[in-house]
């Protein structure tokens, strides 16, 4: 792969959605822990991991203009996905709860808010990593070309 | 407009939007648990609580505790010097979120000891004892047996009374509650239905003050 180049125009934009999306997240994903007390099971918290330094991430590659930015991305964006993924398995009764890692403490299938009947907290978490995928997808491929 | 100062603004204006939604929503929290403690005063008392003070106190100090839990402890001394420098206005009461593993065993003895009307002098021999007995990665809670010695139990029979199905209903009922108004960390304090929403010695000292302000004018 060529030396990193400079991000420009529409992809400049492209990664400020990414941005705005794991920010948005974060923010949401601490207001439910610090402002509504709800304390996070363990797969919410690896799945934290995965988002919260991609606020860092994207910001960095948008103030340096930089397109390498996907390439450090999309591993985290993967891996958060992945968790999200398996939690909503969980959540949803499709992996049975007998083998889910979290007995002690908080459960990962405790229901906390459902908005507007469907949406959990776990799906908020998979629509975020799912959109962010999509978009640093869509300038890998840009990027390539 | 320039790139960087796209992204410093929308920095800047999600988190404006976080501080005040985080502050719309505590304040909304505590109306709502002011509602509640108007309409569904039993949650904060029940018939069963352990209550410390003057019968005719106007300020109800509600407490979710664990005898177990470090914090309890430390707040306990504070908590009654508040109530000393009030004679008569505070009225404490206790209520279990027995939160850390093990920890309604000592609430059973709690109340085994409430039976021999020993319940306080107890309680402030577990939270003396608490470091030896409630280590995190070594618990040891048959410790507490050699403390209690001194409180002059009849130890014997608290170990018949630990057992009673009545104590087991209690901490049910209790952690109940405690979900209801959302206590999910001890210890969980509320005056007069109101939340201690920031948690700290002076917060809770200000908390109770602009009550008995309220209850005991002039």
């Amino acid at each position: 792969m060529s030396r990193s180049s400079t991000l420009t125009g529409a992809d400049w934009n492209f990664l400020f959605i990414c941005w705005l999306i794991a920010a948005i997240s974060t923010m949401g994903s601490i207001f439910f822990s610090h402002t509504m007390q709800f304390p996070p099971c363990v797969l919410c918290w690896y799945q934290r991991i995965f988002l919260f330094p991609l606020v860092f991430v994207f910001a960095t590659g948008l103030l340096c203009h930089d397109q390498a930015v996907v390439r450090y991305g999309l591993p985290l964006t993967w891996a958060g996905w992945l968790v999200a993924l398996y939690h909503n398995l969980l959540y949803g009764g499709i992996i049975p709860e007998s083998i889910q890692p979290c007995a002690q403490g908080v459960s990962c299938t405790e229901n906390y808010i459902e908005l507007f009947g469907f949406l959990s907290i776990p799906m908020l978490s998979l629509l975020s990593f799912t959109s962010i995928l999509i978009l640093l997808s869509i300038l890998k491929r840009r990027f390539s070309r | 407009m320039k790139k960087p100062l796209i992204l410093v603004i929308s920095a800047a204006l999600l988190i404006i939007l976080f501080v005040v939604g985080n502050a719309l929503y505590k304040h909304k929290q505590s109306e709502k648990l002011g509602f509640l403690a108007q309409d569904e005063a039993e949650l904060f008392v029940r018939p069963h609580s352990a209550i410390l003070g003057s019968d005719t106190a106007k300020v109800y100090l509600v407490e979710f505790m664990d005898p177990a839990c470090e914090t309890c402890a430390a707040f306990s001394p504070f908590v009654k010097k508040l109530m000393d420098a009030n004679p008569g206005k505070i009225k404490l009461v206790l209520r279990y979120a027995p939160f850390h593993q093990g920890a309604d065993y000592f609430v059973r003895i709690l109340e085994a000891a409430k039976k021999q009307g020993k319940y306080w002098q107890t309680l402030t021999v577990m939270f003396q004892s608490q470091s030896y007995w409630a280590s995190h990665h070594n618990p040891r809670p048959e410790l507490i047996w050699h403390f209690l010695e001194g409180v002059g139990l009849d130890l014997e029979k608290i170990k018949q009374d630990m057992g009673d199905p009545a104590i087991a209903r209690i901490i049910e009922q209790d952690l109940a509650d405690a979900k209801r108004l959302n206590v999910t960390k001890t210890p969980g304090y509320f005056v007069n239905g109101k939340p201690l929403v920031t948690f700290g010695y002076r917060e809770l000292q200000q908390l109770v003050e602009q009550e008995l302000k309220v209850m005991y004018p002039g």
